[in-house]
Order: C-alpha cells, then sequence, then structure tokens
C-alpha cells in the first residue's frame, strides 16, 4: 500500500499512531513492511492456505463474532446432502467433469434446493462468459424456504461444512505450504481475531497481488469468509478494501468497456439464454429471490431508453434487439488471440499499453502487428504504437517492418487538466474534474473522439435501410458541444447517466424512482443520484475540517452517498450499535427510521423486527435483520452455491507454474481455470509433471512507487523516470551466492515464453523460504519498462504466459517459474533460441501441454480421459 | 539597531534573523522537522521539490544502492531520500531450521516490540530486531550558524527574515567558496544539464523561500503523504521532536534520537533538524557537524588592522556593480 | 519587516542592524520582490489526480493558458493536501516535452511515421470503422442464434478514462455491434 498507494497509507499511519498494529504479509519486503509492526513473507500463490489457516484457528477456537454469525451470514443454512467436499475428493468438488474440466453444482445447492442452481448458465458457459463477475453483484437466486439451525449443529449446516473443509489448514500445514513460521502465523491470527470484537474492527486490504492469479476470486472469498466470521463487514474500520490502481478503473467497471457487462452490472446479453427482454431481465432479478435486484426490470429498461430515446418502446421491447449478443469468451485475452489468428480489422487502444501492461508481451505485439488498422489515443508515443519499428520482436526478426500490414492512427489525447469530467476512485466515490486549460495541438478528449466518430459513422449510414444499422442511427447522439474543439458538455452526459423523467427531463434522485414502463431514462442506475435536484454533486469540495469524518459532502459515492455499504451490519439484529465505540448506522426508535453517521444502507423505515410473510419475495422479503439486502437470502455468503465456476469455497491450489506439488490435496492447480494451450502460449511444467526443475525460481511483479504501470505515464516524466531508472530484478544474497549474480551487474530471467534482462538488486528484502522440507527462491521484478521513453528495458510481462481465473478471466501474473541466469541475455535470433533451448529441456515443446487434472479419474496418467489443456472450448 | 556583534553571533544558541538584522517585526523561525519513524520513501519530496524549484532532472543511472537514485544532495537534488537496509543478524548454528535461511523471519520493524524487547533493545544494538529498511529525507539544513552564507563573499547566501538560508541568484558569481564551508556537504554549484537554469551558480533549498514569503507550506512537507517532513516555527517543532522521542522511547524504540535541534551543537542547531532510529552515520549525517567559521571571531580581533583595506576594497567591489 | 532603503548593501552593513552583512542588508532586489507564482496566477481549477484510485484532490495552477503548478488541494478529506511522487509530478505529466500534440500516422509497411491532419484522420478511422464492421458483420452465429454483431473491431482501456468518456465509448460500440470492449479491469 505504501508502495502503490502511498497517500493512502497516511491513514494507515495514522492509525499506527492512534495504536493499531499493522501487519503486511507479501513475498517480498516493501516500503510497506517497512512501517509494519509484522512482516510476514510467504511463498508466493499460498494465501489461500495462509487465510485458511486463520479461519481453522477462528473455528477450532470458536472465536467467530457468533451473534453476529448467526443473524448475518449463511452459517446456519443446511447445505444438499449430496454435497461433497475438496477434504474428500482430492481437492475436487462434487460434480466434477473431467472432460470439460467444469463442475455441475446442484450438489452445492442448499438443502431442498438442489434444482435451483441448474437452472442456471452451466459452468461451461459461465466461464467462457466471465459471468461470475455478474454474479459477484447479483447474489444468489435463493428461495426463502431454505433450511437453517441456528444452533450450528447440524453436520450439514454451512458452518459445520466450513469447519471440515479448513480443518487442514493447520499451522503445521500452512507454515510448511506458505514457507512462514509457526510462531509467526499464530500471532498474525491472534492479532486478527483479537482485533475483532463489538469494541474493534479489522480492515483487511488488497490489490492485484490477488485478484491476478489463477484462483483470484477465491483469494478474495477467503479474506471475506474470514471477515464475516469475525464480524468485521459493514462496520466502520472494518471490510475488505480492494486498493485500486488506475484512476477511473471502478468507474471503467461500474460504466463498462468490459465485454461482459452492461452499466451497472447488468450483464450483456448473450445468445443462448438472453433471447427476449425478460430472459434478460431475469438473469438478473432472479424472481423468487429477495433483494434490490427484484428491480432489475426498471434498470435494465431505463438503460435501453437513455441509448435508444423515443425509438425504445413497450412494443419494441425498448429495444432490447438493438443489443449485440455475446457467444463466449470475448476477453482481451481472447482478442489477442484472434487478431495473432488474423480474425480482427481494427484495434482501439485508449489509454492503455498493453505491449508493456498485459501478460505475455511478445502475444499483445504480435497480434497488434496482425491488424488491418491500429488507433493509438494517448499521451505520448507508447511501445502499443511503435510496436512495428522498435518492439523486441524487431530484434530477433518476428517483425519486419517493411512486412508489417497494420496501419497505424497515433492519436494525441487530451490530459486530465484537459478535460472535465468525473473519475470513480477507489471508494467508489465520484469526484468532478475541471477543465483547467484547453488541450493543445491536436490533443482531444475520449469524449471529443468518440462523440465525433459516432457522429461520422452515422454520418455515413444516414439514409441506410438495413436493418444492422438502426441501432446506430437510432441511438440518442445530441449533446451540447462547447468551445473552438466542439467538445461534447461532460455534465450534460452525466445527466443521461443519472437519469431523468422522460416527460419532464427532471432528474431522478434516486435509482429506487426508475421505472419499467419507459417512463425513465438512465444510463446506469448505480449513479442515478450523482445529479440529483439537477446539482453535479461530483462537485462537491466541502472542506474536510468543516465535516464530520464520514465527509459525505466531499463528491459522491455511489450508491446513494453512502460510503459503508451494508451498514446495516454495524448494529446488532435489534438495531443497536455493536458497541458505542463502533456506532455507525442505528435504528431510531422514537424517529422509526435508520439513522446514523453515514447513510444507511437499508429501506430507512423497515424496523429491526420486520419478518416478511411466507412467500414474499424482492425488497420486501428483506428481513430487519438482513443486511446483505442485494443477496437473494439477506446473508452473507460464508458458502456460495452459486456464481462460482471453480467451487463453492475457496481451497488450496498450486499456482499453474509451480516448483511444489499440491501438499493439500492430489489436485495440483485449479482445474476450472482458463487456458489457451498453444505452441506459442507455454506453460511452465509443474509437478506432477517432470521437467519443473528447469524452471527452479519462483517470480512474481509489481509496481514501484516511482512508477505507474505500464511506465506510459511515467517514463515519459523525467522527474519520475529520474527516480527508478533502470529495469531491475530483486534477487536474495542467498541466490546471488548460488547464480553468481553481484549487485549492479546484470541477469536474465527465462520462461517458456521470453527472456529478460535486468540489473540486479541484490537485497535481504528478499527471503529464500523453507517450503515443504526445501528452500525455494523467489525473485521479484517491476513491471514498469519498455522500449520507449526517457528510461528503457525489458518488460516483465514478457515473461508470462496467458493462463486465467475461470470466474473473471484474469490472468495469472503474480507467479510463475523461471530461471535466472547472470549476464545479459543473448540477442536476435539467439534469444529465441535461448526460450526455445529452455522449452526443450523442460518437455513443453512439439505438441506437449500441461495436464490439468491431476486426481481422480482422468487425471494426468490415467489413460481414459483426455487431462491436457484442451477442456473448455478455447480453440 | 545594534552596533555590537551578538556573543553567540559565531557559536551557541541564536535566533539567527535578529543577528542578521531583522526587527522584532519579524516572522519565528521556520523550519523543518523530518520524522524519518514514518517516512515510506516515496519520494515525492524529492519531485514537489523539483517541480516548485524548477530544479532540472539530469541523471537517469541506477546506482544499485536500494532504491535510492538521486545519489545526495547537490545542486539538482535539493531533497533526497537515503534508503538504508540493515542486515539481519548471523544466524547461528542450529537456528531458524524451521522458518527460513536466516533463521528467524520476525523481522522486527522499527515500531512495537514484543514484550521485554525494550529492555533488550535498551541493552545495546546487538539484540535489535533483524532486519530494518530505514528511510530518511535529507534536505539543506539552515543552520543558526551558517558557514556557507559567512564565506559568501557576494552576499549572494543571505539570511531571511524567517531564519532559512537562501542562495540570491541574481547575486552568486558561482565562486564556490561556500561549497566546502558547508559541514553537511549540502551546497554544489550547477554543472549541468545544459541549458538549465543557474548552471554555475550555488544551489541548494531555499525552504521555499517564495512560499513561505506568501505564508504557504514548502513544497516537500506540502506533499509529504505521511508528514514524515512537518514545515512549521522552530520552537514549537522542537518540542513536538522531543514528545515523539520520548513516546518512541515508551514503545520501546530506544534508538530514536534527534539530530539537529541542539542549540548547543557545532552549527547551534539547525532549522531543518531530524528523528533518526540510528547513529548519524548511517543515514550519511556527520556526527557531530562543527561551523567551519567557528573561529571568525578571534581571527577578527587580529585582523580589525585590515579592516580599513578591507572596506575600501568592498567600496570598490560594489562601484562597479550597477545600482 | 527590516527591509531597508539604503542603497548599497556595504551601507545598509554599516548603518544598518545588519553589522555582519547576513540578512537584511544583504537583500537583493529580487529578493525583496519574491512572491510565489501561485499567488499571481489567473485562476485555480479543482482536479484529480490522474494515476491511482486513491482520488487524490488536486489544484491546478494557471497563468497565460498555461499549467504553472499542480498541488494538493488541503481541503480534501481524502488526501488533505498531499501527493506521491507521480501526482506531484503531474505538472510534469501534462507539460512533458514528450507529449504527443500532432497525429502521427504510419501507413501499411511504412517504415517511418508521417504527418496527418486531425480532420483527416477522424475521416479515415470513421471510414474503416464502417467498412470492418460491414465486412465482418454477423447476424446469426454457427448455431443460427440471433448474434447482430462484428467481430472485427476491438478496443482496450478505459481505467485511465473518465465516466462520461467510458459510458460514450460502450455505447457507440455497443450499438455499433462491436462486443470486445475491454478494459485494464480484465487485467
Amino acid at each position: 500500500m505504501a508502495e502503490a498507494h502511498p497517500v493512502g497509507f497516511q491513514w494507515v499511519m495514522e492509525a499506527k499512531a492512534r495504536g493499531a498494529k499493522v501487519i503486511h504479509v507479501d513475498p517480498r519486503f516493501t516500503r510497506t513492511s517497512a512501517l509494519a509492526d509484522t512482516f510476514v513473507p510467504l511463498r508466493v500463490g499460498t494465501d489461500i492456505a495462509f487465510l485458511g489457516g486463520i479461519i481453522n484457528y477462528v473455528l477450532t477456537n470458536e472465536l467467530d463474532f457468533r451473534e453476529y454469525v448467526v443473524a448475518y451470514t449463511n452459517a446456519a443454512t443446511i447445505v444438499s446432502d449430496d454435497y461433497a467436499d475438496t477434504d474428500d475428493l482430492d481437492g475436487l468438488f462434487s460434480g466434477f467433469d473431467p472432460e470439460t474440466r467444469t463442475y455441475d453444482p446442484s450438489s452445492w445447492q442448499y438443502a431442498t434446493q438442489e434444482d435451483d442452481g441448474g437452472d442456471r448458465q452451466d459452468h461451461e458457459t459461465q466461464r467462457e462468459t466471465a459471468s461470475g463477475m455478474q454474479h459477484e453483484t447479483h447474489g444468489m437466486s435463493v428461495d426463502d424456504d431454505v433450511l437453517r439451525d441456528e444452533t450450528l449443529q447440524h453436520p450439514n449446516c454451512v458452518y459445520q461444512v466450513l469447519k471440515r473443509h479448513f480443518a487442514r489448514y493447520t499451522p503445521e500445514v500452512v507454515a510448511s505450504t506458505c514457507g512462514v513460521s509457526e510462531e509467526q502465523f499464530l500471532e498474525v491470527c491472534r492479532a486478527w481475531t483479537q482485533n475483532s470484537t463489538r469494541d474493534r474492527t479489522t480492515a483487511l486490504v488488497y490489490s492485484v497481488g490477488w485478484t491476478q492469479h489463477s484462483v483470484g476470486v477465491q483469494y478474495i472469498r477467503t479474506g471475506a469468509i474470514l471477515q464475516l466470521l469475525l464480524g468485521n463487514m459493514g462496520r466502520p474500520g472494518g471490510g475488505i478494501m480492494a486498493l485500486r490502481g488506475h484512476a477511473s478503473i471502478q468507474g471503467s467497471t461500474d460504466i463498462p468497456t468490459l465485454f461482459n457487462l452492461l452499466p451497472g452490472y447488468l450483464p450483456m446479453p448473450n445468445a443462448e439464454d438472453h433471447q427476449s427482454l425478460e430472459q434478460w431481465i431475469d438473469a438478473t432479478r432472479n424472481p423468487g429471490a429477495k433483494g434490490f435486484w427484484s428491480k432489475a426490470d426498471a434498470y435494465s429498461v431505463s438503460m435501453l431508453k437513455a441509448w435508444w430515446g423515443e425509438h425504445a418502446t413497450a412494443d419494441n421491447d425498448y429495444c432490447f434487439d438493438y443489443l449485440p449478443r455475446i457467444t463466449g469468451d470475448h476477453g482481451t485475452y481472447r482478442t489477442v488471440l484472434d487478431m495473432i489468428d488474423g480474425k480482427v480489422k481494427g484495434y482501439f487502444l485508449l489509454g492503455q499499453n498493453p505491449a508493456v501492461g498485459s501478460a505475455h508481451g511478445k502475444a499483445q505485439r504480435l497480434g497488434m502487428a496482425n491488424l488491418d488498422w491500429l488507433v493509438v489515443r494517448d499521451l505520448f508515443e507508447i511501445e502499443s504504437a511503435s510496436f512495428w519499428k522498435d518492439s523486441p520482436e524487431v530484434e530477433t526478426g518476428e517483425i519486419v517492418p517493411e512486412e508489417c500490414r497494420t496501419e497505424v492512427f497515433l492519436m494525441p489525447a487530451a490530459s486530465h487538466v484537459e478535460k472535465e469530467g468525473t473519475f470513480t476512485q477507489t471508494h467508489r466515490m465520484l469526484q468532478w474534474r475541471e477543465k483547467a486549460v484547453e488541450p493543445s495541438g491536436d490533443c482531444r478528449s475520449e469524449l471529443w473522439f468518440f462523440f465525433h466518430l459516432g457522429r461520422m459513422i452515422r454520418e455515413r449510414l444516414a439514409g441506410s435501410t438495413d436493418e444492422r444499422d438502426r441501432p446506430l442511427l437510432d441511438l440518442t447522439w445530441d449533446y451540447p458541444l462547447l468551445g473552438e474543439t466542439q467538445d461534447p458538455d461532460a455534465e450534460a452526459v452525466l445527466k443521461e447517466i443519472n437519469g431523468f423523467d422522460v416527460a419532464t427531463g427532471r432528474p431522478l434522485a434516486t435509482f429506487t424512482e426508475m421505472a419499467a414502463d419507459g417512463s425513465t431514462a438512465g444510463g446506469c442506475w448505480i449513479y442515478t443520484g450523482v445529479m440529483k435536484d439537477g446539482v453535479n454533486q461530483a462537485a462537491r469540495r466541502k472542506p474536510g475540517n468543516e465535516q464530520d469524518w464520514v465527509a459525505a459532502e466531499w463528491g459522491w459515492t455511489w450508491p446513494a452517498n453512502r460510503r459503508t455499504l451494508y451498514n446495516r451490519a454495524s448494529a446488532d439484529p435489534e438495531g443497536r450499535p455493536w458497541s458505542e465505540r463502533k456506532a455507525y448506522v442505528w435504528w431510531d426508535e422514537e424517529q422509526q427510521r435508520w439513522t446514523g453517521h453515514d447513510v444507511p444502507d437499508f429501506e430507512v423505515t423497515k424496523p429491526p423486527s420486520y419478518r416478511p410473510d411466507e412467500g414474499v419475495d424482492g425488497i420486501a422479503g428483506i428481513a430487519g435483520d438482513d443486511p446483505f439486502i442485494m443477496q437473494g437470502d439477506g446473508k452473507g455468503g460464508l458458502f456460495v452455491p452459486q456464481g462460482l465456476i471453480d467451487g463453492p469455497l475457496p481451497t488450496h491450489y498450486e499456482p499453474v507454474e509451480s516448483p511444489f506439488r499440491n501438499p493439500i490435496y492430489g489436485q495440483q492447480a485449479n482445474p476450472t481455470r482458463k487456458e489457451y494451450p498453444r505452441q506459442d502460449n507455454r506453460m511452465n511444467p509443474s509437478p506432477p509433471e517432470d521437467g519443473s526443475e528447469v524452471f527452479p525460481y519462483v517470480f512474481t511483479t509489481s509496481r514501484l512507487t516511482e512508477h505507474h504501470t505500464a511506465g506510459g505515464m511515467s517514463r515519459y516524466v523525467a522527474r519520475l523516470a529520474e527516480l527508478q531508472p533502470e529495469m531491475f530484478v530483486e534477487i536474495s544474497p542467498e541466490l546471488a551466492a548460488e547464480r553468481g549474480l553481484e549487485n549492479g551487474g546484470w541477469c536474465h530471467v527465462v520462461t517458456a515464453r521470453a527472456a529478460v534482462e535486468a540489473r540486479v538488486l541484490v537485497t535481504e528484502r528478499m527471503t529464500p523460504l523453507r517450503v515443504e522440507g526445501r528452500t525455494v527462491h523467489q525473485v521479484w521484478l517491476p513491471y514498469h519498462w519498455g522500449t520507449g521513453g526517457l528510461v528503457t528495458g525489458d518488460s516483465a510481462n514478457d515473461l508470462l504466459g496467458i493462463s486465467l481465473d475461470p470466474n473473471v478471466l484474469i490472468q495469472e501474473s503474480k507467479v510463475g517459474t523461471c530461471d535466472v541466469l547472470p549476464g545479459r541475455r543473448p540477442t536476435g535470433r539467439a534469444a529465441l533460441d535461448l526460450v526455445t533451448a529452455y522449452q526443450k529441456r523442460s518437455g513443453v515443446h512439439g505438441d506437449r501441454t500441461v495436464p490439468i487434472v491431476t486426481t481422480g479419474p482422468g487425471a494426468a496418467g490415467d489413460d481414459e480421459g483426455d487431462p491436457t489443456g484442451g477442456g473448455g472450448g478455447a480453440e | 539597531m545594534s552596533w555590537t556583534i551578538s556573543e553567540n553571533s559565531f557559536w551557541g544558541p541564536l535566533d539567527p534573523a535578529a543577528d542578521a538584522g531583522y526587527d522584532e517585526d519579524r516572522p519565528k523561525r521556520k523550519g523543518f522537522f523530518t520524522d524519518t519513524s514514518i517516512c515510506i520513501g516515496c519520494k515525492a519530496c524529492e519531485v514537489a521539490c523539483k517541480e516548485w524549484n524548477d530544479v532540472p532532472a539530469d541523471h537517469f543511472d541506477m546506482t544499485a544502492t536500494s532504491y535510492d537514485n538521486s545519489h545526495s544532495l547537490n545542486a539538482n537534488q535539493w531533497r533526497h531520500v537515503a534508503f538504508i537496509e540493515q542486515p539481519k543478524r548471523l544466524v547461528t548454528e542450529g537456528e531458524g531450521q524451521d522458518s527460513g535461511l536466516r533463521g528467524t523471519v520476525d523481522l522486527g520493524m522499527p515500531t512495537v516490540p514484543p514484550t521485554g524487547a525494550a529492555e533488550q533493545l535498551a541493552n545495546g544494538a546487538d539484540d535489535r530486531p533483524d532486519f530494518r529498511w530505514l528511510m530518511s529525507s535529507d534536505v539543506c539544513k539552515h543552520c543558526t550558524h551558517a558557514a556557507c552564507l559567512d564565506v559568501c563573499p557576494t552576499g549572494s547566501l543571505f539570511r531571511t527574515e524567517f531564519g532559512t538560508v537562501v542562495v540570491q541568484d541574481d547575486i552568486c558569481n558561482g565562486c564556490g567558496y561556500c561549497v566546502p564551508a558547508c559541514p553537511y556537504g549540502v551546497i554544489e554549484r550547477r554543472k549541468a544539464p545544459d541549458g538549465a537554469k543557474n548552471v554555475g551558480i550555488a544551489q541548494k533549498c531555499t525552504l521555499c523561500y517564495d512560499r513561505l514569503d506568501a505564508g504557504q507550506t514548502p513544497a516537500c512537507a506540502q506533499a509529504c503523504p505521511t508528514q514524515s517532513i512537518q514545515y512549521g516555527d522552530v520552537e514549537e517543532l522542537r518540542e513536538r521532536a522531543n514528545k515523539r522521542v520520548e513516546q518512541l522511547h515508551e514503545a520501546g524504540i530506544m534508538d530514536a534520537r534527534l539530530y539537529g535541534n541542539d542549540p548547543n551543537d557545532g552549527v547551534g542547531g539547525t532549522g531543518a533538524f531530524f528523528l533518526l532510529l540510528d547513529e548519524p552515520e548511517v543515514y550519511g549525517f556527520p556526527p557531530d557537524p562543527v561551523v567551519t567559521t567557528k573561529d571568525l571571531p578571534a581571527m577578527y580581533k587580529h585582523a580589525v588592522a585590515a579592516a580599513g583595506a578591507l572596506l575600501a576594497g568592498a567600496a570598490v567591489a560594489f562601484l562597479g556593480r550597477r545600482p | 519587516m527590516a527591509k531597508t532603503n539604503l542603497g548599497w548593501p556595504v551601507l545598509r552593513q554599516l548603518l544598518g542592524s545588519d553589522v555582519l552583512g547576513r540578512g537584511v542588508a544583504a537583500r537583493s532586489k529580487q529578493t525583496d520582490a519574491t512572491t510565489a507564482r501561485t499567488e499571481t496566477a489567473d485562476r485555480v481549477a479543482k482536479s484529480v489526480c490522474p494515476y491511482c484510485a486513491v482520488g487524490c484532490a488536486q489544484k491546478i495552477f494557471v497563468k497565460d493558458e498555461q499549467v504553472i503548478q499542480i498541488e494538493g488541494d488541503p481541503d480534501s478529506p481524502v488526501n488533505r493536501g498531499r501527493l506521491c511522487p507521480k501526482g506531484a509530478a503531474s505538472k510534469n505529466l501534462v507539460t512533458s516535452e514528450l507529449r504527443q500534440t500532432k497525429v502521427r500516422y504510419r501507413r501499411p509497411y511504412g517504415t517511418e511515421w508521417e504527418d496527418l491532419d486531425l480532420d483527416v484522420a477522424m475521416e479515415m478511422i470513421a471510414d474503416r470503422v464502417v467498412k470492418a464492421r460491414n465486412d465482418t458483420w454477423q447476424d446469426l452465429d454457427d448455431q443460427d442464434r440471433k448474434v447482430r454483431r462484428t467481430m472485427g473491431i476491438a478496443s482496450l482501456g478505459g481505467a485511465t478514462l473518465d465516466n462520461e468518456e467510458n459510458y460514450l465509448i460502450k455505447k457507440l460500440f455497443t450499438a455499433m455491434g462491436a462486443i470486445q470492449i475491454e478494459n485494464q479491469a480484465r487485467i
């Protein structure tokens, strides 16, 4: 956090000054570790084992916040008798099909509801469409007749299932798997549990060190289970905080430039399941379930009205058929491989530099070299614009400028001070930026570019009678244009996002005003309220020192300017604060309403005593003590019967590339992960396969304070470039001795994809760990460099192959195996030869793919079945 | 108005702005208290300083000295963050077989150690928790007795009403006398890059004199995310620093000590002083700096006879200048 | 404040309060005229740092239509006026000499960048989008399911952009039938 979010870290330092204990768990000793009370180095890719061990500690010693757990989580809910755990099945859950490497989740459902999970998409489709991301917000489809045992004694209640599942994660197992000492592990257990009470809360902060794994979603799940068990969710000073790394990456998820989502986490319709408006809406509102998704019809129709205005009517299903359909994985990695295969004509890069920033840099660059045209919009001439003349592939001869057909337009972009608009930041807060100066020369905003591109496309299609052109021609595409450059008025766009009454144009004050009858329009329902009363709430700048500590009048936070989600949980079931010290939102008996420091995340007049009648669903189905109002049962999900492709509970799997056999189960790595087995995407072998010894070391990558992501906003900036001027790799003194590396000298790191050179920084901040009785060396690389800018160097992301989390299709880029050699890497063809030699030595060449299923029928070595990576319909 | 040279004008406690002729309306002496125990080494201070003062970037080489790539304070580096990696103690045989190769992995940080550690720490550095990554943002000390100022023959270096020491780049002729005079090696003439402003002129931290004049905080302190760099009245900062040391000592961090806060030290105390977690040498500070003009008064007595000649010389020098 | 009207520094030294010529007597006219450049800015825009997602508020000082300083906004309850090195380098980012301010064009099989007018570039891009869309249009997929889309146009980026921009990007691409629209949130 001190490395990548230094200004956010001021609050950690302030908490520390007031007596908080700061624990930092990280493979490498960073600037955060330097200021932490306790630093726990662990083996990369073993976080689930570590957190699972803490969960086991909590459950074994019954240290959970019992009243919270019983009332607010699904701990008491009874799971189907058919459910079988990884504990029984050597690392697989019940319902596994080794052919497709996916699960039939019907046995994971709650008792009496076994058929419900099957109503949903099958998991193969879900993996293809990253629909786990939709489930993440849509919650579960659960009927209200679930069986519960609030004594938590029923052998199949979630609490007991959890207890059995995590029983293996003993301190000894944690120590030997993660490479931490038992003593230190228990210190963390004690600190976390002792600080999680009525009076105290513990916060958990993570970043892409958790998400960028083949089991990334389950990393977060493990944290969520622990925080729910300890009563830390929805309470001040608690929670799970994702520190996001780009100014508006939260915004670009809310208003998603993502293939599987529409604004407000509505799903992009898929061709199979969403053939009608109703089917599409039902996929979100889960008929029969409780909670606020039951109003998905209003959110969905309002979005269609915002886009197609008067053309969207009840008769034509509000132009639902204008939406294109997805049919599978259309994620960025799939698309890049399609570029290599010649299937994509044109590509826009909008402030993003995949030649350096995405996994498997070579695949990125070869893909871009095989397009009809490429439009790069950026502040600088980044590597993704100049790949055709200066990429590593030009040096190796894999890209020859005279033979590279891609037409490139480098369009200069306006900077953050040269345009107005909102970012949505890590705390879901929208903050408006004023325009300070006009952009110079040809620099233009994305708003300008896309508005005018749309205008020109519509002009070209004007008069077309082709049905396919209707969505473009009927699109609402008229915004006031300002100034000499004719920039669209960003606030007018924000008004459309906010939503309005169609008849009067009045901005909506809250999404509960949205209707499903076409009388309201609104581009992104969760942002409704940002233009409440026609006032730009995101531009509010009431000084912090003139407000209370919640500072609700600075910017605007979705939803409804609520600063802490699920804050109903900050009060006990009767609506009283758990303690005075941790009072946040509570029920005011006198006024008969919820009140407190924040906007209550609950129907404001629904008393804690409210109980829905039998059979009541939707918002009315949420009881007065159900704080998790977006979940189908109103409860926090310790066990997740739906929505996760790799299992209802987190399980330790080894990273796809690991020098170790999974010490806990026969199943080596995530069996359901998304793979693209191709000759240009080799994965290093791992046990039980031979050849892993060729890549004996573990590497991980991350950021430096002084740089920003792929370097497009730091290597071209002198003040930052000089602070970290060269690519380097951090090596422990022990590994330096083993490999003959000198501090300040050169080395190169080799994987089955690439050889990357770097200066050597020998440092005791890198710790060799004892894992499963032997020593493992880990090396760390920053990934900021490329061929452009004031300071150049090899790109760490070139080392990575493409292997994805099955739920959200995010790549495993935080861990891989490698070799480290002294001196600079060979250049030109010799660099390719070196990598090829490593592929051959490790056995990953020809048609050989690394096996994925390593236990049970169909496992590697079993004659039956196809255990290789061909499953999942990737090809 | 005072025609006499103060007893402490060259040595000992002194209010330097008063000594430099500023009247009683002058602001209180301003300075920095840099609490290195909460420095996160982000280098925001270095960047904010360069952005405000238009200090050029001129070196793009990795030093392989931890994360320190700005080398030292110099003409193009008015703030400099030092990174010190302190090794773990050696593992004795039989230790540490469980948890790692270097024995315990409990890398006790400069924070609250386990019970009893305070006593251990008090007994000597050998038992200090093993590995530390110390970070510290260095800057011109704005000495009470500033030798750079006293040796400056042109009057370019001067004492401001805030008690700080600033180079007037419209006066400096680049003679360089100030460079060896500084006991900390702070001040330097700018040699590069070509085309940068003030090449040849002596350069160092001004404590953002222009910002102070407008009632603002110096750029580095304004940016510092953790308030490791604190700006304010020196008197108040010294009190705050003493309290912070007490607080750390109570928490068992017996290594905490102040550097530069003592008006009785060799430079009369500094306007920019530090809380350190180890000996000054560890951070690259001289352990016992002494103002190089300490003996000027004594020399002065012997030089009275030459005063007239000196005066004449000065008059000639200034007659040659434009008014 | 003891700013003296005496002329020569030497006279100021001999006749004023600053016998040793260290302070009052040594001040130049430039020093006396010193003021922070932010004091004379034409305007200050309220902004937000463009790097990570902490959301530090910035003040952008403008004089003569140039950005002359960017610093943290002390009013913000998020950052309380503080910035990290990247935020502190924001002025350098937006005023960097390496900023691309003219459209650059690389023709197929070209070995050098060429100049291109912005208007011409926009027309060319619009032509290419329309053509790629037509050439790759699918009404039905290979299983005869209605898809109404193009798989020939992809996009990556958005995490550094504004909500309003992402909104127009998603709206236009979706209406166009382009679905491979992605950003850093997938990475």
